[in-house]
C-alpha cells in the first residue's frame, strides 16, 4: 500500500483588510497594509493602540441572531470560513460518509473577547471577584472552553470525524493544519475541515502584550507600525482572522477532479524548552522543525522556492528566525526570498499560521510571492531577501511557512505541488 | 521495533488523593473526595459542592519564582508530570531533548489566573494585568511549562475537546512516539475552581445542585441530576515499548485502541456518536468486544446522556455483557483531566486485579448495566476508557497489559 498523501482543495480566508480570498490576495500582493488605530473600543489609554481588525459583519454572511449570541466572534469568523472553503473546494459533502469527515480549529486564545467582555457584567465591572451567575450569559461555557468553535465548524458543515481544537499558542494555526495532515495519512479521515482562528482584540489581550512590550507603540503612524525585518521595528501588531481548508486524501481528490492547490508535503513541530516568551537567538529548534518537515516532504532545502516567515517584527523573533532559516537551509537561506505577511494583517495568535499557509498557497497559484511591508532599512543582523515593499513574480513549486510562539513551540510546514519530483 | 506504545510513568492530582498510592487506595476502597467548595466561598451560588484537590503546597514542589507566572492547574501539572517521571525512573537531563515531547490537553486554561488579571483590568486599569497574563492562563501553559522544566524539546501539542480531550493528547501523543520519538509526556490537568470558573460552568445547566456529598453526582442512577465538578487528572509518562524495554522499566500497559468521532447535529434525529468511538478503538487494537474485562464510563450524570452511552455500551457489548464502572463518582467530573484519570486508574485495576466501584448509586434497572458499585476483585487485561464532551466530542481509549 502506498503512502497516503494529503492535498488543500478548498480555501477560505477572512483577514483584516477584506473578507475572502480575492481580497486578501489582493492586499498581500499589491503590500498594502491593513493595520489601523484601534476601533473596536476606546484604547486611548493602552501603550499599544494599533491593530489589525476586520471588518466582518456575521449576519450578512448568514449566520443567525441566535448562532451570534452563543458565538464568540472567532467561532463565528471560523464558521464563515469553514463555508467558504467548502463551498470554494466542489466538495458535495452530503455524498460523503460524515464519519470520515474530520475538523480541526487552532485557537491561541479562544473565546477572549467574550470572556472579557462578559467578566465586566458578571464582576460589575470589577466591583465583585465573587461574580454574579444571575447576570451570566446562558451560553457562558461555550465561551469557557474552546472547543466550541471545532464544534459548530461540525455542525455547520456536518462532520463527525476526529474533532478538536488545536491549543499551542502561535504556532496554533499551522500545528491544526498539521494535526489533521495527520489524521488523513494515518487513515482516521478522508477528509478534514482544518485551519484556525482568532479574534484577540481586546482590553484584556492589549493589557498583557503591553505589559511585555511584545506589541508596538507606534501608535501615531498604524499603517506602517508593522515593521518586520526593519531596523526600526519595536514589537508586533495585534491582529484577528482565520484561515480555514478543505483538505482531502490525494487520490480522493483526483477521483473527483478537484482543483488542486498543494500537497501538505511535510510538517514538523518542536520546542525550545528555554523559555515561555523568549528565544535563544540561535534558532536551533525551529532549524530542527524545518529539517524533519523537508525530510518527511522528501525534498532538499534547494526544492523551496520561497519562505513565508513568522516575521512577527519582534526584535528577538526576526534575528530568531533568520538564524534558523540559514541554519537549516544553508546557503539555500541566502537565494530564496522571504516575506512576512504580518506587515500587512497583523499578528492573529493563533489564526496566523492558518492564513500564512493560505498566503503560501496563494503564492504558487499565482507565481507571486507576497512582499514585506514596511522594509526599508533592514537590521544588518537580517541579511536575508525579504522581497521588501513590492511583490516578486516567480514560479513558486514549494514554499516553507514557520511559526513562532510562546510556550517556546516552533513549527514548520512545507507545502508543494503533488506531481514534484521526489528525492 | 514492536510498534506498541506503552505506560511506563504515572502522576496523580486527584480529588480524592494527591499522588498515585493515595488516589488507588482510596479509588479502589470507594473513598470520596467530593466536598463542600473551600476556594471561595459558594455560599451565593446554586451549586456548592466540588472535587478538590487536597493538601497540595505548591511551594513544596516548584521553585519560587514559577509561583507568581503560574495558575493552580499549571502547579498541579508541572508537579504531577515530575511524579510520572521519577515513576517511569526517567531523567530527562540523560535523554537526547528532541527525543521526548509533551501533549497535553486543556479545557479552559489558568482560569482562576485569568480571573485575577480581569478582575485587575476591570477594577483598577489595564497598567495592572501582570505580564505573565501572555501566557499564565492560555490553553498551551502546561505542555510550554512542562518543556522548559524538563528540557523537552520533541514535538508538542495541546488540544482541546472538553472532556474528551485528554484522552485525545494521549492519541496524539502516541501518533508521535509512532512517528518516532521515543518518549511522550501526557495527560491533563484541568482547574478551574473560581469564582467565574464556577459562574461559566453554571452556565453550562448540568452542575448538580445536591448539597448531600453522597447524592449529588449519581450516574445511571433514577436520581441522576447533574454532575459534581473537580479538578486535577493525570500525568502520563508514555514511550515506545523498544525504549522502555532498553531502560528496563516497569510497563504499567499499552496503549492499544483509540477512536474519536462527533455526535450529529442536535436536529439530525440521527444516533450519537460514541458507540461508532467505541467500535474504532476496538478496531484499531485489534480486541474483540468479549475480551474487555472492564469499561471507565464516561458518567455524565445527565438522563438523556446516561441512556446514550448506556445504549452504546450495550450495542457493543450486549446486555450486561461487560463491567462498567465510574470511579469520577468520587472525584467529580474533571473536564479534560478526567480521561487521563480514568487512564490512570484503569491501569491500576491492571495491576491490581480490582476493579474500582461506582459509589452511591444504583443504576437504572432498564439500562441493563453491570455496573460495579462495590470493589470487584477480578483480573483485568483490557479496558476501555470513555470520555464525552459538551457539543459532542466522543473518544475512547483501550488499555492492555503486555
Amino acid at each position: 500500500m502506498t503512502a497516503r498523501r494529503v492535498v488543500i482543495t478548498g480555501i477560505e480566508v477572512l483577514a483584516p483588510g477584506g473578507v475572502g480570498v480575492d481580497a486578501f490576495w489582493d492586499l498581500i500582493s499589491n503590500g498594502r497594509t491593513a493595520t489601523r488605530g484601534i476601533t473596536f473600543f476606546d484604547a486611548s489609554t493602552f501603550r499599544s493602540r494599533v491593530a489589525a481588525e476586520i471588518d466582518f459583519d456575521p449576519e450578512e454572511h448568514g449566520l443567525s441572531p441566535q448562532e451570534i449570541r452563543r458565538m464568540d466572534r472567532a467561532a463565528q469568523l471560523a464558521v464563515t470560513a469553514a463555508r467558504g472553503a467548502v463551498r470554494d473546494s466542489g466538495i458535495e459533502l452530503a455524498d460523503t460518509d460524515p464519519y470520515r469527515v474530520g475538523v480541526t480549529v487552532g485557537s491561541a486564545v479562544g473565546a477572549t473577547m467574550s470572556l472579557d467582555q462578559e467578566y465586566r457584567v458578571v464582576s460589575d465591572s470589577g466591583r465583585l471577584s465573587l461574580v454574579d451567575h444571575t447576570y451570566a450569559v446562558p451560553h457562558l461555557y461555550n465561551f469557557l472552553v474552546p472547543s466550541s468553535f471545532s464544534a459548530e465548524v461540525a455542525w455547520a458543515v456536518d462532520a463527525q470525524g476526529p474533532n478538536t481544537v488545536v491549543s499551542t499558542g502561535c504556532t496554533s494555526g499551522i500545528d491544526s493544519v498539521g494535526y489533521a495532515a495527520d489524521l488523513i495519512r494515518e487513515g482516521s479521515a478522508d477528509v478534514m475541515i482544518a485551519g484556525s482562528s482568532d479574534a484577540p482584540i481586546s482590553p484584556i489581550t492589549l493589557a498583557c502584550f503591553d505589559a511585555i512590550k511584545a506589541t508596538t507603540p507606534r501608535d501615531d503612524d498604524p499603517a506602517t507600525a508593522s515593521r518586520p525585518f526593519d531596523g526600526t521595528r519595536n514589537g508586533f501588531v495585534l491582529g484577528e482572522g482565520t484561515a480555514v481548508f478543505v483538505m482531502e486524501e490525494l487520490e480522493r481528490a483526483r477521483a473527483r477532479g478537484a482543483h488542486i492547490y498543494a500537497e501538505v508535503a511535510g510538517y514538523a513541530s518542536r520546542s525550545n524548552a528555554y523559555h515561555m516568551t523568549g528565544l535563544r537567538p540561535d534558532g536551533a529548534e525551529m532549524a530542527e522543525a524545518i529539517r524533519v518537515a523537508l525530510d518527511e516532504a522528501r525534498m532538499n532545502p534547494e526544492q523551496i522556492d520561497y519562505i513565508n516567515a513568522h516575521g512577527s517584527g519582534t526584535k528577538q523573533n526576526d534575528r530568531h528566525e533568520t538564524s534558523a532559516f540559514k541554519r537549516s537551509l544553508g546557503r539555500h537561506a541566502y537565494e530564496t526570498p522571504v516575506s512576512s505577511i504580518k506587515s500587512m494583517v497583523g499578528h492573529s495568535l493563533g489564526a496566523i499560521g492558518s492564513i500564512e499557509i493560505a498566503a503560501s498557497v496563494l503564492a504558487m497559484r499565482h507565481s507571486v510571492v507576497p512582499p514585506t511591508a514596511n522594509l526599508h532599512t533592514p537590521d544588518p543582523e537580517c541579511d536575508l531577501d525579504y522581497v521588501p515593499l513590492t511583490a516578486r513574480e516567480q514560479r513558486t513549486d514549494a514554499v516553507l511557512t514557520v511559526g513562532s510562539g510562546f510556550g517556546g513551540f516552533q513549527s514548520a510546514m512545507v507545502l508543494a505541488r503533488p506531481e514534484r519530483t521526489v528525492t | 521495533m514492536t510498534g506498541k506504545t506503552v505506560v511506563t510513568g504515572l502522576g496523580v492530582a486527584s480529588p480524592n488523593g494527591l499522588g498515585t498510592a493515595d488516589f488507588w487506595d482510596n479509588t479502589r476502597s470507594g473513598k470520596s473526595g467530593i466536598g463542600l467548595v473551600t476556594r471561595f466561598d459558594p455560599t451565593n451560588y446554586p451549586a456548592r459542592l466540588a472535587g478538590e484537590v487536597p493538601g497540595f503546597t505548591a511551594e513544596d514542589h516548584l521553585p519560587g519564582r514559577l509561583l507568581p507566572q503560574t495558575d493552580r492547574m499549571t502547579r498541579l501539572a508541572l508537579a504531577a508530570a515530575d511524579w510520572a517521571l521519577e515513576d517511569a525512573g526517567v531523567r530527562p537531563a540523560e535523554i537526547p531533548a528532541f527525543d521526548m515531547g509533551v501533549v497535553t490537553a486543556s479545557s479552559s486554561g489558568g482560569f482562576e489566573f485569568g480571573q485575577g488579571e480581569l478582575q485587575a483590568l476591570w477594577s483598577q486599569g489595564s497598567q495592572y494585568v501582570s505580564a505573565y497574563q501572555s501566557f499564565a492562563w492560555f490553553y498551551a501553559v502546561n505542555s510550554g511549562q512542562i518543556s522548559i522544566r524538563n528540557g523537552m524539546k520533541g514535538p508538542s501539542s495541546v488540544v482541546v475537546s472538553d472532556q474528551a480531550g485528554g484522552l485525545d493528547a494521549v492519541a496524539q501523543a502516541r501518533r508521535q512516539i509512532r512517528r518516532g520519538t521515543p518518549l511522550v509526556v501526557s495527560g491533563a490537568i484541568d482547574a478551574s475552581i473560581c469564582p467565574w470558573g464556577w459562574v461559566a460552568q453554571l452556565a453550562g445547566g448540568r452542575l448538580s445542585t445536591s448539597e448531600c456529598v453522597d447524592r449529588a453526582y449519581l450516574p445511571f442512577d433514577a436520581a441522576a441530576a447533574g454532575h459534581v465538578p473537580g479538578e486535577g487528572g493525570a500525568i502520563v509518562v508514555l514511550e515506545s515499548e523498544e525504549s522502555a524495554v532498553v531502560r528496563g522499566a516497569h510497563v504499567y500497559g499499552e496503549i492499544a485502541g483509540y477512536g474519536a468521532t462527533f455526535d450529529p447535529r442536535p436536529d439530525s434525529g440521527r444516533e450519537p456518536g460514541l458507540r461508532r468511538a467505541v467500535e474504532l478503538a476496538l478496531a484499531d487494537a485489534g480486541v474483540e468486544p468479549g475480551e474487555v474485562d472492564v469499561v471507565f464510563a464516561d458518567a455524565a450524570a445527565v438522563p438523556e446522556l446516561d441512556r446514550a452511552e448506556a445504549a452504546a455500551l450495550r450495542a457493543v457489548f450486549g446486555p450486561r455483557g461487560v463491567a462498567v464502572t465510574a470511579p469520577k463518582t468520587m472525584t467529580g467530573r474533571l473536564y479534560s483531566g478526567a480521561g487521563p484519570l480514568d487512564l490512570a486508574a484503569a491501569l491500576l485495576s491492571m495491576d491490581a486485579g480490582v476493579i474500582p466501584p461506582t459509589v452511591n448509586v444504583e443504576p437504572v434497572p432498564g439500562y441493563d448495566l453491570d455496573l460495579v458499585v462495590e470493589q470487584r476483585s477480578t483480573p483485568v487485561h483490557c479496558a476501555l476508557v470513555l470520555a464525552r464532551g459538551e457539543g459532542g466530542f466522543n473518544s475512547a481509549l483501550l488499555v492492555r497489559s503486555v
